[in-house]
């Protein structure tokens, strides 16, 4: 019983999609200052929310049942993210073992979520878009990866959130040493590919692609994809939080912490165009997999 | 009003339908989105989906080809869907009634909610048509 109240009201399904839309509020809002623009109100995102699932639901000709079925897929997974992070921030010791992997693994499926729902609606500019997230994944997932290593190195080989919290507790944040800092820089590049944000959005293009992968969806499937969108936009900070700066974590500072990586992302999303997928993967596979190779072997020195 | 003509009120998602204009309203539409006018206070913005849109922006004259275009878009578009007819082209052809190669008005195609004339009608213009519109919605006068 206690579980499903964790799963589906407190820290993860209800909770996350209210911070998270509240975020993409705090988005559109500092995007629009920065072009000195007003921007919009605070409830827009609920509003948009609510009218899209007030909307007819099309589904193309001789669409599959993933195409219904994805969107859905892809946001009770990271609900669940929202859930185990929440968990370990409120109550460290209660962690189970491997529940880092099992993270890492959540993480991925909302990008999988969108490849199948792209690739099933038989759109061409959908399965473009589909096909450049492959490629992406393929491409964030390794310096990604590598980073989380660097860390789990760090912490005396914990692969538990709880532990790799203690072992901050004692011996102070992840980012105060070389590898730390060297790791979150890439994971604030990974953050920003796994959010789909400006500098590697090609899969969703708007300019380009239509909204690639998103283009076929209309209604309630839409609305779900824009509110996993949201609860990514809370769970990836919250995320690099317990893995970087995880030391203070009373509510004063993890509300701080976490709007300074919002904003850090959103004034990355404002400052950069946009990279082609062949940048991208050269960018990921090239210098932040050399980044996190390095960080690793700090890492395992001792810095 | 119920809850979802509410919401529908605060978020008018926007499909930019350019049937053969000139690309003088077309500049005027996106002047809607820059600093000085910035609709997106109102909830509105421009999608690059017609499925994704709660309302089409018509502009110019529909020709032979561009009127099937028109007429499929509609169908694509998911309900409830308004028509914004914009510039004296699309309300009313004007000088191209007579011309060979415009068979028909836009609210001969698809029924269109409101009307923006002007040539092209300023962005203060279409931002009173688009309060009429919602003011329509919610069944004020």
């Amino acid at each position: 019983m206690k579980a499903i109240f964790n799963y589906l009201i407190f820290p993860g399904l209800l909770f996350s999609v209210v911070i998270g839309l509240m975020a993409c509020w705090i988005d559109r809002k500092v995007t629009a200052r920065i072009q000195w623009r007003v921007g919009p109100p605070w409830y827009q995102n609920f509003v948009d929310i609510v009218k899209l699932f007030g909307k007819e639901t099309i589904v193309p000709q001789g669409a599959r049942g993933a195409f219904l079925l994805s969107p859905y897929l892809g946001f009770l997974s990271v609900a669940l993210v929202a859930a185990i992070l929440g968990l370990g921030v409120l109550s460290p010791q209660k962690s189970f073992v491997g529940d880092l992997i099992v993270v890492l693994y959540l993480l991925i499926i909302p990008a999988a979520a969108l490849i199948m729902g792209g690739s099933s609606s038989r759109n061409p500019l959908a399965s473009i878009g589909a096909s450049r997230e492959m490629k992406l994944v393929l491409g964030y997932e390794l310096p990604f990866i590598l980073s989380v290593i660097a860390i789990i190195i760090r912490s005396s080989g914990a692969i538990q959130l709880g532990s790799i919290l203690n072992h901050q507790l004692n011996f102070g944040s992840n980012i105060a040493s070389w590898s730390g800092a060297i790791a979150f820089i890439v994971c604030l590049a990974c953050m920003q590919a796994k959010l789909g944000l400006v500098p590697f959005d090609m899969s969703e293009a708007d300019q380009e692609l239509m909204a690639g992968v998103l283009i076929e969806y209309s209604g309630p499937p839409l609305a779900i994809f824009k509110l996993s969108k949201a609860v990514m936009l809370y769970v990836m900070p919250l995320f690099l939080i317990i893995l970087f700066l995880g030391k203070d974590l009373s509510p004063l500072f993890i509300v701080g912490k976490y709007l300074l990586l919002l904003v850090i992302i959103i004034l990355i999303k404002n400052t950069n165009p946009r990279l082609r997928i062949d940048q991208a993967l050269k960018f990921f596979w090239g210098k932040v997999t050399l980044l996190a190779v390095i960080a690793v072997i700090l890492a395992a020195l001792g810095l | 009003m119920d809850l979802k003509t509410r919401a529908l009120t605060k978020s008018i998602w926007v499909f930019h339908a350019a049937t053969s204009p000139c690309n003088n309203c077309d500049i005027e539409v996106l002047d809607l989105f820059t600093p000085r006018h910035d609709v997106e206070r109102f909830g509105i913005t421009l999608v690059g989906s017609v499925r994704h849109a709660d309302a089409l922006i018509v502009t110019g004259v529909p020709n032979y080809k561009t009127k099937e275009r028109l007429k499929k878009l509609y169908s694509q578009a998911p309900k409830p869907c308004l028509v914004i007819a914009i510039g004296n082209c699309a309300c009313g052809r004007i000088m191209f009634r007579e011309s060979y190669n415009s068979p028909c008005p836009v609210d001969e195609i698809i029924p269109v909610d409101v009307y923006i004339p002007g040539c092209p009608p300023k962005p203060e213009a279409m931002i009173a048509g688009i309060i009429k519109l919602i003011n329509k919605l919610k069944g004020k006068e």
